[in-house]
């Protein structure tokens, strides 16, 4: 299994992985807020979090249609789909490398773009702190979109529509929990607790999901 | 104990079309069985329902003589598809150890990746990127995985596509390695492949049985 | 008329590598070396002269900041001027300029966007401002990490080459409109508060060491170029020859 995340890391940082592009995306994407909200810096410092969660939503989006759909079309899903190795956990194992691979590095990137969005400290480390909990259930629930569009042509923007409605939760307690720790009133575990729940409830649910389409799809 | 293959009243359709019934066949270990038939009458199609990959619509599949004989019969076979699952962007040994570290292969993949180059014929050419290769050495690449992850029955769709002559004589003696070791070989091609003793499957859009 | 036959013989003559890369060869440790002086000298004025009465020693980052935000802009121009060379002239060397200058330019741009964050925080009171200078700056970096991007995407360079050479040059005619834009746009929101670098004519004193840093800024940024195309040289060198030992071995 080790083989198997070491391979999907290599794949992803060598020439033409899509590693680079996800973070340029994120940067670009939050970049992109300051032109139609304006320059004012209290408001940008207020919209913040919720920029960033929306742009590494986005950028996490980005590459998943290609986590099943490139070893469908050299052949490597078949050889897989034969294994001993559970597929599920093959599954899961590919999530991990896909997320270490394009949602760690938004993670870490995201202080510095907190910075250009003037957030303070707390609150660039709260959204930091929410995002390393939630980007991973993004990619565990994406796998189960990849999963289901494997076989189709142009399943690329399909993934993003068909996983957008399903990853709202991680969004609504992620940004919660990120505001949660700024604005006083408003406890910050419980919603980063819920955060947390999510992300292992879909480190069970997504796989075996995408496990069974996977199944299924390969005809 | 020496390795049997069973396969009873075996059929599969492809959406509603049946593409073969009732096949029936026993292989002994060291057997080999060529499939052969016009295109689309479903060579590929009957590989894959015996590889697990395409449902069967009845029938059963059995690997006598495994050491756990609960396991389904689809992790003792070897599948060599049209396509080749080796990535372009990795080199060609990064490929094999990464299969045969996949495939719980044990000993040091590295020795043998390097071993299974040199009898498909690409010694030495481990270190290039898989891309890096003509059509016919990414075939032979390919076959070099079967050897990298043993499995006891190998089933190839058209293992020598894009092959040479002599490409073709180092696949049909890949074939009789494996079958002196007690494998047993199912391939499918329409190229006069020369495996001695082999039984054949006349696949004519529906099903003859042997 | 035979200046011009001269200029042009000498034109082609750098056009072919192996001239090339025995001439980046002798010339990089005299370029090298020059770096390195001018940078000792450049250095110690930087920190010999007297700190601004209102700034204080921040002021010595501007020693840094501007020179790295002239060469990022340089950096692009290179670029750009490389990409004509590769669609006009087809030129051999110009798409390795281009590949090559495009980190290069990206560092100086990160370096002027990060010493201008640290030099902003004490002066403004923030790491950041949208303000219509810096905006840009960052949409520059933007613009080269994604040529970045392109040229990791494509593995065939000449065909990497010819697009990025396009987008190049879509971004360098781009770049007036942007500056336009963002100047309007920052302006129309927020007029009086964004303070300006360097409103007054500079003191001499400040002139000298930000003059001599810029030149050493820009050989950093040649030396650096030529070392990065000979390297690029090497490396398709090394891939032609890694595809001619498969070809090789499929005779075998």
């Amino acid at each position: 299994m080790m083989a198997l995340y070491l391979r999907d890391l290599k794949l992803a940082t060598r020439a033409g992985g899509g590693a680079l592009t996800g973070i340029l995306f994120f940067m670009a994407v939050v970049a992109v807020v300051p032109f139609g909200l304006g320059p004012d810096l209290k408001l940008l410092a207020q919209v913040g979090p919720a920029m960033l969660w929306i742009g590494a939503l986005l950028a996490s989006l980005l590459g998943l249609d290609r986590l099943f759909q490139a070893e469908r079309e050299d052949g490597a899903l078949d050889v897989m789909l034969m294994q001993e190795t559970p597929l599920v956990l093959t599954v899961f194992v590919k999530c991990l490398a896909h997320w270490t691979a394009s949602g760690l590095p938004l993670v870490l990137v995201s202080p510095l773009l907190g910075l250009f969005l003037n957030m303070e400290p707390t609150a660039i480390f709260a959204t930091m702190l929410t995002l390393l909990a939630g980007t991973p259930a993004i990619t565990l629930i994406g796998a189960m979109g990849a999963a289901v569009a494997v076989a189709l042509p142009r399943g690329g923007l399909l993934v993003s529509i068909l996983v957008l409605p399903l990853v709202i939760p991680v969004l609504i307690f992620g940004v919660s929990a990120a505001y949660a720790a700024v604005e006083d009133p408003a406890p910050f575990l419980p919603p980063f607790m819920i955060l947390t729940a999510i992300t292992l409830f879909f480190a069970v649910i997504g796989p075996a999901a995408a496990a069974v389409a996977l199944r299924a799809s390969s005809e | 104990m020496p390795i049997r293959l069973r396969v009873d009243g075996l059929a599969a359709s492809r959406g509603e079309d049946p593409i073969f019934r009732e096949v029936c066949l026993v292989l002994d270990a060291g057997g080999a069985l060529l499939v052969t038939g016009r295109n689309g009458t479903g060579k590929s199609t009957f590989l894959r329902t015996l590889a697990g990959l395409h449902p069967a619509d009845s029938g059963t599949i059995l690997l006598e003589g495994v050491t756990d004989p609960t396991a389904p019969v689809r992790e003792s076979l070897q599948y060599l598809g049209h396509r080749n699952a080796m990535k372009r962007d990795l080199t060609v040994a990064e490929n094999l150890v990464f299969w045969a570290r996949f495939s719980g292969q044990a000993g040091d993949p590295a020795k043998d990746g390097d071993a299974a180059l040199e009898a498909v014929g690409l010694g030495g050419l481990g270190h290039l990127p898989f891309g890096y290769l003509s059509a016919g050495q990414q075939r032979r690449a390919a076959l070099a995985r079967l050897l990298v992850a043993h499995r006891p029955v190998w089933l190839m769709d058209e293992p020598t596509a894009a092959l040479d002559t002599a490409s073709e004589r180092m696949v049909e003696a890949l074939i009789a390695r494996h079958r002196a070791t007690g494998g047993i070989v199912i391939a499918a091609t329409h190229q006069a492949l020369d495996v001695p003793g082999a039984q054949t499957l006349t696949m004519s859009g529906f099903a003859v049985p042997t | 008329m035979r200046e011009r036959s001269l200029a042009i013989r000498s034109f082609t003559d750098l056009a072919n590598p192996t001239r090339f890369v025995a001439l980046a060869g002798r010339l990089l440790p005299w370029l090298a070396s020059l770096t390195a002086l001018l940078f000792a000298v450049g250095l110690t004025l930087c920190f010999t002269t007297a700190a601004d009465y209102q700034q204080g020693e921040t002021v010595r980052i501007m020693y840094i900041h501007v020179p790295a935000a002239w060469l990022s802009m340089m950096g692009y121009t290179v670029m750009a001027a490389s990409a004509l060379g590769t669609l006009v002239w087809r030129h051999p060397l110009a798409d390795v300029a281009a590949k090559c200058a495009a980190p290069i330019g990206a560092g100086f741009t990160a370096l002027a966007l990060v010493t201008g964050s640290l030099w902003g925080k004490p002066m403004w009171g923030t790491w950041w401002v949208w303000d219509a200078r810096l905006t840009s700056v960052f949409i520059l970096f933007l613009m080269y990490l994604g040529l970045i991007a392109l040229n990791r995407a494509m593995d065939d360079a000449g065909r990497a080459a010819k697009v990025s050479a396009v987008l190049i040059l879509v971004g360098f005619v781009n770049i007036p409109i942007i500056k336009f834009s963002v100047d309007w746009w920052n302006t129309l929101h927020q007029p009086a508060s964004v303070l300006r670098l360097g409103g007054s004519a500079i003191d001499p004193e400040f002139l000298r060491p930000l003059l001599v840093m810029a030149l050493a800024f820009t050989c950093l940024f040649f030396t650096l170029h030529l070392a990065a195309m000979r390297t690029e040289i090497w490396r398709r060198r090394i891939a032609a020859m890694r595809r001619q030992a498969a070809r090789g071995a499929a005779s075998a």
